[in-house]
């Protein structure tokens, strides 16, 4: 991946002048080489060493970024064939494509479709990056008309044409909104190359059926001449050619930096899927393995959802589950009379059943022990969430002095601990809640009836 | 001037298991289909790299009570099947099954507490209405599970069932029926590799062969936890693959248990417009879920809802895919 320290000594002066601040130019050079140290410092390296040294110590990706301000998105930097071996860093942007041709009403229709979803989950808030214009009228004037509609929006947004005049009229029209122009094939690509270098784009490579020696060869062209920001096409649209493409492009991007194919890969799932629901299963394969680009062809909040979900998944890193702060939270506008509900500081915990609880219109004291972001049973089963713990967050949050009653009550998955946690907090009444957060609603209400 | 692509096939030293389920009458059963999974000598649907000599399958759940707290959709999706355990075989062998998971949910005690006699005439008639090789679960509580598995064992003698589950706090007894009746085990761990490989080497001691042991290593479904299995398995396949074999068994996840208890899956109401058609939803929940873990190494899914089973087995049948050149 990165040259070693030894390759880069061979690259400088060694003449051990100190200059750097580093003993010897051995010293120096194992330092670049651990990424402590800037190659600036050393006033004697010669412009090729700079140029190769840029290179090697590139990222294996290259981080594309399209749009911006509020709805910029970044895709590439990945360092990983495997999630677990440290996380997949810039989530993969979710597209729609629209057709230039599309009457006025569908195209507006889908735009503003587009543009109005977003979904809170888990904290975050979900929503699509942007659309994918393309070009099936032939006629520039129309297309730019197209994408004007959408850079008003403040959308990611993705060209997409063949034609290098039609392409232009586009490019023109996005100024300011970074867009991606889609693409340079074999027959046209000095055209694109030239455009996306006239105004400063990214500009996707394609080539077919997943010929990857051709996908290399054509990126290496285009980047030669100058046009550096590149997203890649391998051409395959199915499910065991895209894994096979897109595995193998992972790999050679990060285990053998290979540099023609260090570039983010953009994908089509709906075209050849027949239905939305097989495109987005193949959207997800897309998500789970390696696209950085997904373009759909039809929208439906369901499959949209989903795929949200996933992506949110599949991109929050392994050694970070997210959390919430422990503390006492306050559902709606509880009172002295107001039930008190225990549980963890897992994210996905908390909102489940904060969630719950609100949705009764109920208000409701939510008292969040810390468990290091483990979800009830984890931290339960690793000793993090038990009556000691409980009570400790009890006496640390001052509960007692908001409520009038003495009631607590335990998430059911842990209702083995109730006669403990009542040795732990005498004068506690201790109940034993629902074990899924589902059934929150109707034990509240069985509870204020009771 | 071309450029060619450097070559980044892997080479694997270890391979997964070969794990049968079913036995035709020429060994003893009375299966009309037999299911092998597992053989894989790479990555998942990395035909370039190796040999998937066998597709992944579905199991579709069946329960021998009527259900009262899964979703309205399932409900409405199999109709007049539901407590009639033979006939909702039968029903989902049509649907596409490639297995029958039958979960004995009678048993737990506070479902109906019944026991041994229940659970062999409940296995005896699955077994009489489907073709298909047969799972067995136990309600899930300890000692229920331990006398309800032991009777399915005995009673489906012959017919290589896969007894769940096997986990570290209870996985003798199960494992003794296995051994006397040339059964199969699903030995289950909490999303835990090393807790997997430790109740491998458990179940090993009892002299269980290799070949008749099924890992699942738990999943969360999709918004659930996903994320944990997906990681969990492709480390497990990484283990398998190099060499480690303590964990070369075949995958199987239990996908429509995970999916189906979603807030996404189980409530149309009260939700969010942005969640779109509860229909919809709910059978993509499961599908993209199974989507995940196949792509991660699942050898079995067990899925609820038959309008997944054939997105499923379509996603299959295009993974399985050798393109040319690839």
């Amino acid at each position: 991946m990165a040259l070693s320290g030894l390759a880069i000594y061979k690259m400088l002066a060694q003449t051990n002048c100190k200059e750097c601040g580093f003993p010897t130019c051995l010293a120096f050079a194992m330092k670049l080489a651990a990424r402590q140290a800037e190659l600036s410092s050393c006033p004697y390296v010669s412009d090729e060493a700079k140029a190769q040294l840029d290179s090697a110590s590139a990222p294996p990706i290259r981080l594309i970024s399209l749009g911006k301000d509020g709805h910029k998105l970044e895709v590439g930097n990945e360092t990983v064939v495997f999630r677990h071996e440290k996380t997949f860093y810039h989530q993969p942007g979710l597209f729609f494509r629209l057709r230039d041709d599309m009457d006025e009403e569908a195209f507006t229709r889908r735009l503003d479709q587009v543009a109005d979803y977003q979904i809170e989950r888990v904290g975050q808030t979900l929503r699509p990056d942007g659309v994918a214009i393309e070009d099936t009228s032939g006629s520039a004037d129309t297309f730019a008309a197209r994408v004007r509609q959408a850079v008003v929006k403040d959308l990611a947004i993705i060209l997409i044409s063949s034609l290098p005049n039609v392409m232009d009229a586009g490019l023109q029209v996005a100024k300011g909104a970074s867009p991606l122009a889609y693409a340079a094939g074999a027959e046209n690509w000095e055209e694109m190359a030239a455009l996306a270098k006239k105004h400063g784009v990214p500009l996707a490579v394609r080539v077919q059926d997943g010929d990857l020696d051709a996908l290399a060869t054509l990126a290496d062209h285009v980047s030669k001449q100058g046009v550096e920001d590149l997203v890649l096409d391998p051409g395959t649209r199915g499910w065991a050619d895209s894994l096979s493409a897109l595995t193998r492009m992972r790999r050679a991007a990060i285990k053998k930096n290979f540099r023609p194919l260090g570039y983010p890969v953009i994908t089509f799932p709906g075209e050849g899927a027949g239905s939305p629901e097989k495109e987005t299963m193949l959207a997800s394969q897309f998500i789970d393995k390696y696209a950085g680009f997904i373009v759909l062809d039809s929208f439906e909040p369901a499959a949209l959802y989903s795929l949200l979900t996933l992506r949110q998944n599949i991109y929050t890193d392994p050694q970070k589950p997210i959390q919430v702060s422990p503390g006492l939270y306050e559902i709606g506008d509880p009172n002295g009379e107001s039930p008190l509900l225990v549980t963890t500081n897992f994210s996905l915990t908390y909102f489940s059943v904060a969630g719950e609880v609100e949705g009764t219109g109920r208000p409701a004291w939510l008292l969040i022990a810390d468990s290091e972001g483990m979800s009830v049973l984890t931290a339960w089963a690793a000793g993090k969430f038990d009556a000691e713990a409980i009570a400790k967050a009890v006496k640390a949050t001052g509960v007692s002095e908001k409520i009038s009653h003495r009631r607590i009550i335990l998430p059911g998955a842990v209702a083995s601990i109730s006669g403990e946690l009542e040795e732990e907090l005498p004068g506690w009444e201790v109940l034993v809640g629902p074990r899924e957060a589902i059934g929150i609603p109707s034990y509240l209400r069985l509870l204020a009836n009771s | 001037m071309s450029i060619a692509m450097p070559n980044v096939k892997e080479t694997w030293t270890g391979k997964i298991l070969e794990v049968t389920l079913g036995a035709g009458p020429d060994q003893g059963g009375t299966r009309g289909k037999t299911v092998t999974v597992g053989g894989e000598t790479t990555l998942p649907f990395l035909h370039f790299e190796g040999e998937i000599p066998h597709r992944p399958v579905i199991a579709v759940e069946i329960s021998d009570r009527t259900p009262d707290d899964w979703s309205d959709l399932l409900v409405r999706a199999w109709g007049e099947v539901l407590g009639d355990p033979a006939a909702w075989a039968a029903r989902a062998e049509e649907a596409g099954a490639d297995l029958i998971a039958l979960t004995l949910d009678s048993a737990h005690p506070e479902r109906g507490d019944t026991g041994a006699k229940e659970a062999r005439e409940t296995v005896r008639r699955v077994l009489q209405a489907t073709s298909l090789p047969l799972i067995v679960y136990g309600p899930g509580q300890r000692e229920k599970d331990n006398d309800v598995l032991v009777a399915a064992a005995e009673e489906a003698a012959g017919e290589r069932i896969a007894l769940g589950n096997c986990e570290d706090k209870n996985y003798r007894t199960i494992v003794a029926a296995a051994l006397a009746n040339n059964q199969v085990v699903i030995a289950k761990s909490p999303m835990d590799v090393n807790l997997a490989k430790q109740l491998n080497v458990l179940i090993g001691d009892m002299r269980m062969d290799r070949d008749r042991i099924l890992i699942d290593p738990t999943t969360g479904a999709l918004g659930y936890g996903v994320e944990y299995s997906y990681s969990i398995m492709e480390r497990l396949r990484l283990a398998a693959l190099t060499g480690d074999a303590a964990l070369q068994q075949p995958l199987i996840l239990t996908v429509g248990y995970e999916a189906w208890r979603t807030k996404e899956a189980r409530s149309g109401e009260g939700v969010p417009t942005q969640w779109g058609e509860w229909a919809q939803r709910g059978v993509l929940w499961e599908a993209n879920t199974s989507v995940t873990l196949l792509e991660t190494g699942a050898d079995i899914v067990v899925l609820r809802h038959p309008a997944t089973i054939p997105l499923v087995k379509q996603a299959i049948d295009e993974l399985m895919t050798r393109a040319a050149g690839s």
